[in-house]
């Protein structure tokens, strides 16, 4: 079996979106799922050193985010967790993470390919959307990307919602526009 | 019957489900005849279909980001 090196410092850029995808489908909450995604992270690095080289750092990664995942359902959900048996195979900090790796299966990926499609249609909305005035970009993004009520952003930015909806228009058609040659 | 520019408004507002059934309806009438809103409404659907796939599943830059520095806060003094 090869030996597999770990590397914090790319672990960002490498992971975060495999992450957040397998984090995403499970509790449906953006927010939710970046916590934890980020505490993975966190978990990740302060438990390094029993990181065996067993297994590639993403599946590594992912059985403490499993991990991550099934606390956050303990949790919201203690009420009715008292009533169940708990299990805990570590309940030190020194041994967190060592028994995962064996445990987590890296199976075939058959969402690869929509996976990289996905980043390349994200990068291109990126660079799409940095070609915008700032404010018509800052406007899009906070309407559909963050999906903040109408009546917020006029508040917060102080404008009028026909002014919004007139930015947005214009926002949309350059960003159609500028997407049209490879998405559509 | 509204003019393209209303029409274009309410194309936007219905694909953040902020248009009402009204609208909706005196939208649709109008596309029967206008071939150009037509066009652009079909734009303006695949642009939010474009978006949410990539949503739904990806991280944005800037929250990738606010993940980034609170990691690299951590690795710093790890090493």
């Amino acid at each position: 079996m090869p030996n597999h090196k770990i590397d914090p410092n790319k672990w960002i850029d490498l992971y975060s979106d495999y992450l957040f995808n397998y984090t995403i489908t499970r509790v449906n909450d953006r927010v939710i799922a970046q916590d934890l995604v980020s505490e993975t992270f966190l978990a990740g690095l302060k438990s390094m050193k029993n990181f065996k080289g067993e297994a590639s750092e993403r599946t590594w990664l992912v059985s403490i985010l499993k991990r991550k995942v099934i606390d956050y359902y303990r949790k919201i959900n203690s009420n009715k967790g008292k009533a169940e048996v708990r299990m805990s195979y570590n309940s030190d900090n020194e041994t967190e993470g060592d028994w995962l790796e064996e445990r987590v299966a890296d199976p075939f990926d058959k969402t690869a390919e929509d996976q990289i499609e996905n980043t390349e249609l994200a990068d291109a909305i990126d660079s799409c959307l940095s070609k915008l005035p700032k404010k018509q970009a800052k406007i899009f993004e906070m309407k559909t990307i963050l999906n903040y009520e109408t009546e917020t952003i006029c508040n917060e930015l102080e404008i009028t919602s026909s002014n919004l909806w007139v930015i947005i228009h214009r926002a949309r058609v350059s960003m159609a526009d500028c997407l049209q040659n490879n998405w559509f | 019957m509204i003019s393209c520019e209303e029409s274009g408004h309410i194309c936007d507002k219905s694909q953040y489900h902020e248009a009402t059934l009204w609208e909706k309806v005196k939208f649709k009438f109008h596309t029967l005849f206008c071939a150009m809103c037509k066009q652009h409404s079909k734009n303006n659907t695949k642009l939010t279909a474009l978006i949410d796939k990539v949503k739904a599943k990806n991280l944005t830059s800037s929250e990738k980001n606010s993940i980034k520095s609170a990691f690299n806060k951590e690795l710093d003094k790890h090493q």
